[in-house]
């Protein structure tokens, strides 16, 4: 049957980089219309490996075979002529372009005139290819008015008009909400019944045990497990990835108090947010989930005043408060992670101990110059306390994985000691093993008194982590459960506007 | 590969260290005279009215923007200083010092006008300080009527031809300058906030630093030190000459990017900005020791400028 083809097979892969030995003589191989799924940790060597099958990097040793031939992968151009296509985590489209010229770009087709182009062709060409995907997008609009799940099916559906048939996607779902990965994966099933290969690299288990047909795991740059999925549960998989047991995904132990600590009352800023309010407690984990774009990031920065209320009321402890800047907002106890920590949470640029420190310079300068003996013991009893892995506090950000980064932000925030602490995304991209650390961590806060609000796409998360849990949509809270009551399946009926409608 | 990374690194961080260096080589081997103590003085004194504009540059071009009018600033504020000390325009005459002061205060000013218009009105940083240089050279061209002002008070002349213990004094302002902007950068919140905002402004804001303070305070720094090398300038020239003002502005960014200062903000340091305006100054020297004619120069400038840049590139491509 063609389900057995082999499509792609690497043997033998190894990398080594300065000081680091990325990928030890891994093998994999890949059928014809299988979805494979790639799991490991942060650093386990999952992205070298896909770098190196479309030639972004060469590998040391190993030899890569496409459909029985054996070939050599100069760079991604090549690759892309030999098939192979990567869809990137971080979007790599232009916004100021439209649909169709995105698809198409470097490669529009051309008028007998040949350096004209022609734009009839290539919408048209552009319509029938996203007919062929089952995706109803305008090729004319600029892709700048999509939503970041569209942006990501026009990536998609621009890496297939290569005609690939090898389409690795790394973490595709980390921006998602549940209806738009349902879309996506609807997606992959189309490809996969016209015969193309998909690896799947995903940090969100219940994806993987979702989607795809076999299951391959690293470790430290070994390939420690491969298996059809049917064969393993989530624990194996965690087990094989860690290398050790974790005790509980979401350990749970923190009790709310009665006493509130901040309360909003109709907050309202145009479509974002039509009439927001909710009380948050001392010692409470509340979740918010919802649908990207249904203003959950706009009540964290609404609270956080990093964007200007229309109307709306905010009471800190009690006490009315105006909060028209993130100054005034960490002048009341309020922190805020943001959702991309690359963007907005992180100095690259500047070392650890800046990172860490920046927020609380009041503390810690004497007439506008700073203390560096203590600065430098905040930032070392944080790289203690939060069990941050960095050769020096002196460390740039820049060279730092991506869940130490995101424990130097929450260290960032931690330093000033908040009353409330707004959470956006704090896991997304961060291996099994750091999430729970970070879980953990905010258990120990909420047990402390912090109150937090933490927005989170998955829902595993949200149930796990969270004493109560509000549910957004169209810019309105449309749900509120306690924990014991919340389930994934009421969520996301709220989440859809299911729940107010019917 | 783990060596000829940190060979790498160390090329990227000491480029600028490596070049000057190798300029002092070659001129030594090519003339005797270049490694003497006079000459090398010569050298800090001709690089030091670049040098002290490049001091505020360095702040503006940290947060990522840059200032195009420090050269003429810097002849305005030199004029109008001038026009007090002697009388000419005005009618009366403050004295040296006033003088000075309230060229110093014009400088301050008007690099804060550039920053209000960049943080309050949302000018590209670019546009705003391309419409100060017109608006600086206009000033300075209505009050001289484009003829200098001659005629200053032998105490004025003082601070760009007098020296104290043998070191000029551009030179010593330069040091104190430098050594003082080092300190505010490297030592101060203030200097924290300044790579911050170059690295990210809207995390710097999320990170409840006011940014727009923090940016204008850069351009007024900008304004201040533009205003010191045109005062010095005058007192070098002993009288304000409208129209030597056209390559400050150049050669001040030159001065940057050849210390490694990213033109994306952010990076940079002030040694290393001193080192950009040294080079610079030891290459115009030098050349003119060894007899090469003034046109040509420019020519090998622009050489030495693409080797450093190159240099720069090549150290920090990534494997």
């Amino acid at each position: 049957m063609a389900e057995n083809q082999v499509s792609l097979e690497m043997h033998g892969i190894s990398k080594s980089f300065p000081g680091v030995q990325a990928l030890k003589e891994v093998d994999l191989i890949l059928h014809r219309g299988e979805i494979l799924g790639l799991v490991g940790e942060n650093g386990a060597g999952k992205s070298t490996l896909m770098n190196i099958l479309t030639g972004i990097l060469h590998s040391d040793t190993g030899i890569i075979t496409l459909k029985g031939k054996p070939v050599n992968i100069e760079n991604p151009r090549q690759a892309q002529i030999m098939g192979i296509s990567i869809i990137h985590q971080e979007l790599s489209v232009l916004p100021n372009l439209t649909v169709g010229q995105n698809v198409f770009l470097g490669r529009e087709p051309r008028l007998p005139i040949h350096f004209l182009v022609d734009w009839k062709n290539l919408y048209y060409l552009a319509k029938e290819h996203f007919k062929k995907l089952n995706l109803d997008i305008d090729p004319h609009i600029l892709l700048s008015e999509l939503s970041v799940a569209q942006r990501q099916m026009v990536e998609v559906a621009r890496a297939l008009s290569f005609k690939a048939d090898i389409v690795v996607m790394d973490e595709p779902t980390s921006t998602l909400t549940e209806m738009e990965v349902k879309n996506l994966f609807s997606l992959i099933h189309t490809l996969k019944e016209q015969g193309i290969s998909i690896v799947f690299i995903s940090h969100r288990l219940e994806e993987i045990f979702r989607i795809v047909d076999r299951v391959i795991v690293l470790r430290d740059g070994v390939l420690v497990g491969s298996a059809p999925i049917s064969q393993v549960d989530p624990k194996q998989l965690v087990m094989m990835m860690v290398g050790r047991e974790l005790k509980e995904m979401f350990p749970k132990e923190s009790l709310p108090q009665k006493e509130k600590v901040l309360s909003v009352k109709n907050l309202k800023r145009g479509k974002d947010l039509k009439g927001v309010s909710f009380d948050l407690h001392r010692g409470e984990i509340l979740g918010l989930a919802g649908l990207v774009g249904s203003g959950r990031t706009f009540v964290a920065r609404a609270i956080f005043g990093a964007d200007p209320l229309e109307e709306g009321e905010i009471w800190i402890e009690g006490k009315k408060v105006q909060i028209r800047s993130p100054q005034e907002a960490i002048s009341y106890g309020i922190s805020f992670l943001p959702e991309d920590r690359k963007a907005q949470g992180l100095f690259l640029k500047l070392p650890l101990s800046s990172n860490i420190a920046i927020t609380d310079m009041k503390e810690l300068s004497f007439l506008g110059i700073i203390i560096f003996k203590k600065l430098q013991e905040l930032a070392s009893s944080f790289v203690n306390k939060l069990k941050i892995r960095t050769p020096s506090i002196f460390q740039i950000v820049r060279n730092l994985s991506g869940g130490t980064q995101q424990k130097v932000v929450l260290a960032k925030w931690l330093a000033l000691k908040p009353k409330v602490l707004i959470l956006d995304e704090p896991t997304v991209g961060i291996d099994v093993a750091t999430k729970a650390e970070i879980h953990a961590l905010m258990n120990g806060l909420a047990k402390e008194g912090v109150a937090i609000l933490m927005i989170s796409s998955e829902l595993p998360e949200v149930l796990g982590v969270s004493d109560r849990i509000l549910v957004m949509h169209e810019g309105l809270i449309s749900g509120e459960f306690l924990r014991q009551d919340a389930t994934q399946d009421k969520i996301m009926l709220c989440a859809t506007g299911g729940a107010n409608n019917g | 590969m783990a060596k000829e990374k940190t060979f790498n690194e160390f090329l990227r961080n000491s480029s600028a260290y490596l070049i000057l260096l190798g300029l002092v080589v070659i001129f030594t081997t090519l003339t005797p005279r270049f490694l003497s103590l006079t000459n090398l003085i010569n050298v800090f004194l001709q690089t030091s009215i670049v040098a002290l504009l490049a001091i505020g540059q360095t702040f503006v071009m940290l947060t990522g923007g840059i200032d195009l009018s420090v050269g003429m600033v810097g002849i305005c504020c030199g004029a109008i200083a001038a026009g007090f000390a002697t009388g000419y325009g005005f009618g009366f005459t403050l004295g040296t010092y006033p003088a000075l002061i309230l060229g110093l205060l014009l400088g301050a000013t008007l690099g804060g006008i550039s920053g209000l218009l960049i943080v309050l009105g949302n000018f590209p940083p670019f546009v705003a300080t391309l419409v100060m240089m017109a608006i600086a050279q206009g000033i300075t061209l209505v009050f001289t009527q484009g003829r200098p002002i001659a005629g200053l008070p032998s105490s004025f002349i003082f601070w760009g031809s007098g020296s104290v213990g043998g070191i000029p004094m551009p030179v010593l302002l330069l040091v104190i300058g430098v050594v003082l902007a080092y300190f505010l950068l490297t030592c101060t919140s203030f200097g924290l906030y300044i790579y911050a905002i170059g690295g990210n402004k809207e995390m710097a804001r999320l990170s409840g630093i006011s940014a727009r303070k923090v940016e204008l305070g850069a351009y007024i720094i900008s304004g201040l030190t533009a205003a010191l090398g045109g005062l010095v300038l005058t007192g070098r020239l002993a009288s304000a000459q409208p129209n030597v003002g056209e390559g400050l502005n150049l050669d001040s960014i030159a001065a940057c990017v050849l210390g490694g200062t990213s033109l994306f903000g952010g990076k940079g340091n002030m040694l290393k900005t001193l080192v950009g305006a040294l080079i610079m100054g030891a290459l115009a020297n030098g050349l003119n020791l060894i007899g090469v004619p003034s046109y040509p120069q420019l020519v090998i400038k622009g050489l030495v400028f693409i080797a450093a840049v190159t240099l720069y590139i090549v150290s920090s491509r990534k494997h």
